[in-house]
């Protein structure tokens, strides 16, 4: 049975951010103070009309403190959600719900670190904690690159697909990203030469190029009600449909105890919820933006969500489907690689901007696009 | 050398690293449905049951994927090829490959089981079943 209960019931009034870096010089709180600050006036409204808020757990700004930096009297509903940036489309989801239960009337959800210049994701992991593990650390797999390499194995091998296949993304990314001026590598497009010349990260998986950047900055967004869309200073964006997926046996780094890894089941079974709730499909999607920590999640996003079929995304990103012009673009602000890396919170932000019509690389008549975040999904419709 | 980091045992893995001490491969089992759980539960999630022992591995399985991973601060660090093994009781597990070279390793190769110390560490490590892979 097809689940409305959470199909169009909510809208994003609002987007704010702080400059991307790799050295913001200032507080996590700051930094989360600045783009709330900012979410909240671009939504037409005043720190008194925010009433529920979310971020991810791993953030260190506490709630309170927040509300004092931004004037906020009053909270009555908040959530933090699990994991890192294959979950960032979870705070949406639920901001989203508290919407369409009355829990909320307008939910700040906000993502701010000091990622590059304080505690680096890409950096190893020295110490067996939490205990679970003791299954990885032992042997070696103490970053994020390995930790998932060793399900984009499986896929290449699966497929034959090769590390230069993964280039053709990054050259496309930095492409996007050269032409955004809120990009770090604005102006700074690489060759498919540069690629296959940057130092191996993981042997035979990842190069330098293909890894996501380390940033600093903030990012924030106000989730509304429907209803609300007409009093906007702006257009509303309304959120078509958003789910997740989370399936036993799964893991969301050490994602090796399904079956077959060659493919992404949570994110083929998220995108199979998003389609039933909207009765959208892949052709109508007039922009994508795809969470990639590494290259290689973006071609098994594009299969899951059957842009084209298992191990087809190589030829299909290969014949320019994915870039500007092309039949759906993905990631125009340049993504992850190429903008900044703000957990994946950027992703959406970047999805809000193309159906307003202000985005950096504006999509002609973008109505519908698809925010891909690896567990998670939604679908952002014009109003 | 790796500079390998030792596992931590807790309530829910100890049997495992106890295991390991005495060059055992052990895989937590449920006593009343017998699956095999790994890596371990304090739950059976087919049953429900909170009862379990073990079950010795026979060591041998196939590779299911690999990655050579290099020590990201230490550059002269020796390379190590991590594994994913599906062993033939049919639970996956994480371990690494020896006595061969990283251009050998294949997809579906049969290995089996051997027990290594390094840095003072007495970790489950496979190899080339039948000796090194030519």
């Amino acid at each position: 049975m097809t689940d409305r209960s959470l199909t169009d019931k909510a809208i994003i009034a609002g987007i704010g951010q702080t400059e991307f870096s790799k050295e913001s010089g200032r507080s996590e709180l700051q930094l989360a103070s600045e783009a709330s600050a900012s979410a909240i006036a671009d939504a037409g409204l005043s720190p008194e009309d925010i009433d529920g808020m979310v971020t991810f757990t791993l953030d260190t700004s506490d709630e309170l403190q927040l509300i004092r930096c931004l004037g906020i009297p009053d909270i009555r509903w908040w959530s933090r959600t699990p994991h890192g940036g294959v979950g960032a489309n979870t705070t949406m989801l639920h901001a989203v719900a508290a919407v369409a239960s009355g829990a909320a009337n307008n939910v700040l959800i906000w993502r701010a670190f000091n990622e590059r210049s304080g505690n680096r994701f890409g950096q190893p992991t020295n110490q067996t904690t939490p205990p679970g593990w003791n299954w990885y650390l032992p042997f070696g797999l103490d970053t994020p690159a390995k930790i998932y390499s060793l399900t984009f194995q499986r896929y290449m091998d699966t497929y034959g697909i090769t590390n230069e296949d993964f280039g053709r993304y990054s050259v496309v990314a930095r492409k996007h990203a050269a032409t955004n001026p809120n990009a770090w590598f604005y102006q700074r497009p690489i060759t498919l030469q540069d690629h296959q010349d940057s130092r191996w990260i993981v042997e035979p998986i990842l190069r330098l190029l293909d890894c996501c950047q380390e940033s600093d900055g903030g990012v924030a967004i106000v989730v509304s009600a429907a209803e609300r869309a007409p009093d906007l200073p702006h257009r509303a964006v309304r959120i078509l449909g958003i789910s997740d997926a989370h399936l036993q046996d799964g893991s969301v780094m050490f994602n090796y105890y399904l079956p077959d890894l060659a493919q992404y089941a949570e994110c083929h079974r998220v995108a199979s919820r998003l389609w039933e709730m909207t009765g959208l499909g892949p052709k109508d999607m007039d922009a994508v933006t795809i969470y990639e920590n590494f290259t290689p999640i973006v071609f098994q996003q594009l299969e899951g969500y059957g842009f084209c079929q298992p191990g087809e995304a190589r030829d299909y990103i290969k014949e320019g489907h994915i870039e500007l012009g092309g039949t759906s673009p993905v990631n125009p602000h340049g993504g992850l690689l190429g903008e900044a890396y703000i957990h994946g919170v950027n992703n959406v932000i970047e999805g809000v901007r193309q159906i307003r019509g202000a985005a950096a690389n504006q999509i002609e008549d973008a109505e519908t696009v698809l925010v891909a975040g690896g567990r998670g999904g939604m679908i952002l419709g014009r109003d | 050398m790796p500079n390998i980091i030792p596992p931590i045992p807790e309530a829910d893995d100890r049997y495992f690293w106890d295991g390991v001490a005495a060059e055992k491969l052990l895989l937590q089992r449920c006593a009343s449905c017998h699956t095999l759980r790994q890596p371990p539960t304090p739950m059976c999630g087919a049953c429900h049951s909170l009862d379990w022992d073990t079950q010795e591995s026979s060591g041998r399985g196939e590779i299911y994927s690999w990655i050579r991973s290099f020590h990201p601060s230490q550059p002269d660090a020796l390379p190590r090829i991590v594994v994913l093994v599906d062993l033939e009781e049919g639970v996956r597990i994480v371990s690494n490959l020896r006595d061969i070279d990283h251009t050998e390793v294949r997809n579906g190769m049969a290995v089996e089981l051997c027990f290594v110390e390094e840095d003072g560490v007495k970790l489950p490590q496979f190899r080339p079943r039948g000796g090194a892979a030519q």
